[in-house]
């Protein structure tokens, strides 16, 4: 039996929610508003009483996996507990119920948390400024690379060229081609990392940057780092650094030093903020100081005591965001670096690191990982082993469901076959990881004896295997009495 | 306070198990010249009875809209948010899921995305919408790129009266790009409609305007909307949810793509963000749509279910030929505004844009028998209006009602030079007659 | 494996069959088995100009979108809109009705460029994809 929608149980005449009366007198639209302006009827949407919301979405919502109820140890997303705390915080009224252009005399409170989070974002990292702006990392990237293109501007120069790693994050020539820049793909050495000799029999004249994750995106620190932000700065191209993998860092190495001109943060994965089935993030971007003028603005200004929004900046590239950003994503970061503290966030990556290499240890006879040395929080396993019996990384993933866990991310990064990129990050317990070593082992030993059972997972949840080519053949993406597909 | 919670003993034992003898051990491959083990900088961690003293003492320092009668719109616009949207939102089962990439795992998320777009359409009267971007202003923007590529013309077309934050987004998304924007002159408060003819050529992709548009008036939509199509242009509708209970929706007068933000739908302001970019299409430009859609389709047994589709257009597959780079989006915000929809139902919003049309209409009518204060333009208007003061600075009046419990109109001095003496108001259903009684009285003293 | 004998091949897994003025362009059986389901494709517009070995259309499974090279350099003369309406047409019938468009040659040495069916044949057994 599919779960009803909620168009499903309308009923006319019921409602869900009552407004105050009006204590103004009465103004027809019609007197006020021209006739063709008018909408005839309000929009057809559902009429259900307050109850029938909560039990709707009630039971909804026990469809989902989440943080709260299951491990997801998705490489690159560092899933880990999104602190109560957090939330307690940004619903406060104080911060919740502030309008963005109300003057700064009445929100001096606010003001002064974000330019306390920039400073503290600028210890962690060691980079010279912030700009909060950006709402996700994707607008972090792109805003990054508006930098990089004025950057150029300033120069009176036109190089065209972005190098990219073949094992980067998909946002990342997206974002590199929405700004304009042609895209050349690094092939990544044998030993995953970047290979200084295709690094620099691609570094032309027409580079402007270079965009890399450090960690990468197979959980390797890039040793050569300081090397290779020399080649670049040699011709005065920049260093672009992806920080999704910030959780191996903090405490650790300081992106500042290693020569990295650009940093763009994920607050919803590093910074503990809550992933929401699909946002709100939070991207901040970190420069060095020498490209300070060209963040977004406005920015955050503190002159003696007081705080205020600035809109000078010379170079600026202008806005990326109607306001000022996710200010409520950025009040949960403020309060979770709070919490932690230099002692907290120091502990919080060596934990992770601690945890992803014990979890690649319990596997390694199951799994072994194709680059030998030690990861950072993060690993990849490729599972080509199990292709003999007809099973995929994909129905690895879906078994993993039956058994209560949401799996890792399958198929990247691109360049190792049948990829399985886990990260446990921190919050998670021996026990768990534990649980799921054993799980994949079993799965692993399904895969040999009981094939089937793995390509038809998962079995356990409210769906199996949904019909995709259907779904993009044939899109159907709003309801309609007409295009209902529920089948008796 | 941290939340790892493997203890120092078990942290040993699991390195023993590695097979090292300590951390660095772990982290050799990190250079010895970058090898930090502090961070001097940054506070001690606190526990959890601090962190709340800390914090409240900060949003203490803050006029909230609780403690404040506030008339400011102007992009940002604080509506009533019925209890149950908290309620079901914060469960950790919509708070903390990933994006619904593992359909099986996320059916809730999906089913709830797939009612959301159900009611945005239904709401804008478009063909498709997507599961949200990040805010309004970036729709415009998103809007803007679309309408270069799909059309294939380099010219741009946006209104003076489109919200000035959102035509700064579009001149930064289109930095780069070989686009020209072209802003139209308006006349007495609207877009001038015959400037928009003049400028019409067939080099231009998309015309935009906001509804109602930044001083609050109602725009001429229909008829902008076949100037733009007269010339093979897209026409871009830039709206405000709560108004479309009363005004017609963008799919009403021929518009190609709807934006708007959305978060007055079921989410606080909070200084702007999170937001909630709202974005709509024709069903001719689906495959150009930027965003996540959910598709409703079946599994191996029959069941409805839903999934993400149409990913090819996306940045995890088409990489840098996706019609956009956005991955995270606005999520949970969508949630919220679907709670919040089903909630209003049809009856409910016609209301509550009624409320929002009586309480501004009485409020301009009382506002300008002060002797100072004059509409500024003579055009019908939904909860916004531009009011003219007659020798009076607009930051001055607003200091001194900021010191009787008042955030007054926003200057419109800093977006239009030639609108110094110029104020925005706004005045939605949280305001009570008596508030506007006693701002009204307020005025006539100063 | 289907690769019929009257048609010439590309690197890039693209038949060509040269009728009058026109060019015939459609994806290999090979291609078209390794993309799986079909969801979705995108053609160009009549009288675009494409060139020998450039992207010239689109074609998307539910996991990958995949680029469609033109085998000859001239002018799109015709496509075939009935694959936008039913791609799976291409997975099921690929050098019939799953045909993607047409091209007007501009240079006739192009065609003589193609890969043989014993050349295209050799290539993919050689490489797997």
């Amino acid at each position: 039996m599919s779960a009803q929608l909620i168009f499903e149980k309308s009923v006319s005449g019921r409602r869900g929610y009552l407004l105050p009366p009006s204590d103004v007198p009465p103004c027809p639209p019609a007197d006020v508003l021209p006739t063709d302006a008018l909408r005839p009827s309000p929009p057809p949407w559902p009429e259900v009483a307050e109850f029938d919301v909560i039990r709707h979405y009630t039971r909804l919502s026990q469809l989902n996996f989440s943080v709260d109820t299951n491990f997801y140890p998705l490489g690159s997303c560092t899933m880990k507990y999104n602190p109560r705390l957090n939330e307690r915080v940004a619903a406060m009224p104080g911060f919740a119920w502030l309008h963005p252009l109300q003057p700064a005399a009445q929100t001096q409170g606010i003001l002064e948390l974000l330019y306390e989070l920039e400073r503290l974002l600028c210890a962690i990292t060691g980079m010279g400024a912030f700009t909060l702006q950006p709402a996700a990392g994707a607008q972090g990237e792109l805003t990054g690379l508006k930098i990089i293109a004025a950057y150029q501007r300033r120069k009176r120069r036109t190089r065209s060229t972005i190098l990219i790693p073949d094992s980067a994050h998909g946002t990342n020539p997206a974002s590199a081609a929405l700004s304009g820049f042609t895209v050349v793909q690094l092939r990544s050495g044998p030993d995953g990392l970047i290979d200084l000799g295709e690094l620099k029999s691609k570094l032309t004249k027409d580079v402007a940057a270079l965009m890399l994750t450090n960690p990468n995106t197979l959980g390797l620190f890039e040793r050569d780092i300081q090397t290779i932000a020399a080649l670049l700065h040699e011709r005065d191209a920049l260093v672009y650094m992806d920080g999704a993998n910030m959780n191996a860092l903090m405490g650790i190495a300081k992106p500042g030093e290693m020569g990295v001109d650009i940093l763009q943060l994920n607050l919803h994965k590093t910074f503990s903020t809550p992933h929401g089935g699909g946002g709100p993030g939070a991207g901040p971007v970190g420069v060095a100081k020498a490209l300070e003028d060209f963040l977004p603005v406005p920015r955050v200004r503190k002159s003696g005591a007081k705080f205020a929004w600035e809109s000078t900046g010379r170079s600026t590239i202008g806005r990326v965001h109607g306001f000022y950003g996710n200010v409520g994503v950025l009040v949960r970061a403020y309060t979770y670096i709070r919490t932690l503290g230099r002692e907290g966030l120091m502990r919080a990556s060596e934990t992770a690191i601690i945890n992803a290499n014990y979890l690649k240890v319990k596997l390694q006879e199951t799994f072994p990982v194709k680059y030998d040395s030690s990861c950072m929080h993060e690993f990849v396993v490729t599972l080509k082993a199990l292709k003999a019996n007809g099973v995929t990384a994909m129905d690895v993933a879906k078994r993993l469901l039956d058994y209560g866990f949401y799996a890792p991310t399958v198929y990247f990064p691109l360049i190792v076959e049948e990829a399985l990129m886990i990260e446990p990050t921190e919050t998670e317990s021996r026990e768990t990881l534990d649980q799921f070593a054993q799980a994949l082992i079993s799965i692993a030993h399904e895969a040999k004896t009981n094939p089937e059972l793995v390509r038809r997972a998962p079995q356990r949840m409210a769906v199996d295997r949904l019909d995709e080519v259907k779904a993009a053949r044939e899109p159907n993406l709003r309801w309609t009495p007409a295009n209902d597909l529920v089948h008796a | 306070m941290d939340y790892a919670p493997n203890t120092p003993q078990q942290l040993q034992e699991m390195l023993r198990i590695i097979g090292v003898g300590s951390f660095d051990e772990l982290i050799k491959s990190v250079p010895e010249a970058l090898h930090r083990r502090a961070l001097p900088d940054v506070p001690s961690g606190l526990a959890e009875a601090q962190v709340i003293e800390l914090c409240e003492e900060l949003a203490a320092r803050n006029r909230s809209l609780q403690e404040t009668v506030s008339f400011l719109g102007a992009g940002s616009y604080a509506h009533l948010i019925p209890t149950v949207v908290d309620a079901i939102a914060s469960r950790g089962e919509w708070l903390t899921p990933y994006t619904p990439y593992q359909a099986e795992a996320s059916q809730g998320t999906l089913q709830a995305i797939y009612e959301f777009q159900t009611m945005i359409c239904e709401l804008l009267q478009m063909d498709v919408a997507n599961a949200s971007l990040y805010d309004g202003a970036s729709g415009v923007g998103e809007a803007a790129v679309l309408a270069l590529r799909a059309t294939e013309r380099p010219r741009i077309l946006v209104s003076e009266a489109v919200h000035p934050h959102a035509r700064e987004v579009i001149a930064t998304y289109l930095q780069g790009a070989q686009a020209v924007i072209q802003q139209l002159p308006t006349v007495n408060g609207v877009t001038d409609l015959e400037a928009l003819g003049k400028a019409m050529r067939d080099d231009v992709a998309c015309v935009i305007l906001q509804q109602p548009n930044v001083f609050g008036c109602l725009e001429p939509m229909a008829q902008a909307g076949q100037l733009a199509h007269r010339s093979g242009g897209l026409f871009v509708a830039s709206v405000y949810p709560i108004s479309l209970g009363l005004l017609q929706p963008p799919g009403a007068y021929g518009a190609d793509i709807a934006v708007a933000e959305g978060r007055c739908l079921g989410s606080p302001p909070a200084l702007g963000g999170p937001a909630l970019g709202l974005f709509a299409t024709t069903s001719a430009l689906l495959r150009r749509m930027p965003g996540r859609l959910a598709g409703c389709t079946v599994d191996q047994a029959g069941r409805r279910g839903f999934t993400l589709t149409l990913q090819t257009r996306e940045q995890h597959i088409r990489r840098e030929r996706a019609t956009s780079n956005i991955c995270t989006n606005e999520g949970w915000l969508a949630l919220r505004a679907t709670i919040f929809m089903a909630l209003l139902g049809p009856q409910g919003l016609k209301e509550l844009a009624t409320l929002n049309l009586e309480k501004a209409h009485y409020a301009r009518e009382r506002l300008c028998t002060v002797p100072w204060i004059a509409p500024m333009f003579d055009q019908p208007f939904f909860n916004e209006f531009t009011l003219r003061y007659e020798g009076r600075k607009a930051e001055a009046v607003n200091k001194k009602l900021a010191a009787a419990g008042f955030a007054g109109g926003h200057p419109l001095g800093e977006w239009y030079p030639n609108m110094a003496q110029s104020s925005l108001w706004c005045v939605t259903e949280r305001i009570s007659k008596s508030s506007i009684d006693r701002l009204v009285d307020t005025l006539k003293k100063i | 494996m289907q690769i019929p004998k009257e048609l010439q091949y590309t690197k890039t897994h693209e038949w060509a069959r040269r009728d009058g003025q026109e060019v015939v362009v459609g994806l290999t059986s090979h291609a078209q088995e390794e993309l799986r389901d079909v969801v979705f494709v995108e053609l160009p517009k009549v009288g675009k100009m494409v060139k020998q070995g450039e992207p010239a259309a689109v074609i998307e499974s539910v996991k990958a979108a995949f680029d469609i090279y033109a085998p000859v350099s001239g002018t799109i003369s015709k496509v075939n809109e009935a694959v936008v309406k039913s791609p799976q047409l291409v997975n099921q019938d690929c050098y019939g009705a799953g045909w993607l468009f047409a091209v007007t040659s501009t240079a006739p040495n192009d065609f003589s460029k193609l890969l043989s069916p014993d050349d295209y044949t050799k290539q993919i057994s050689a490489a797997p994809h």
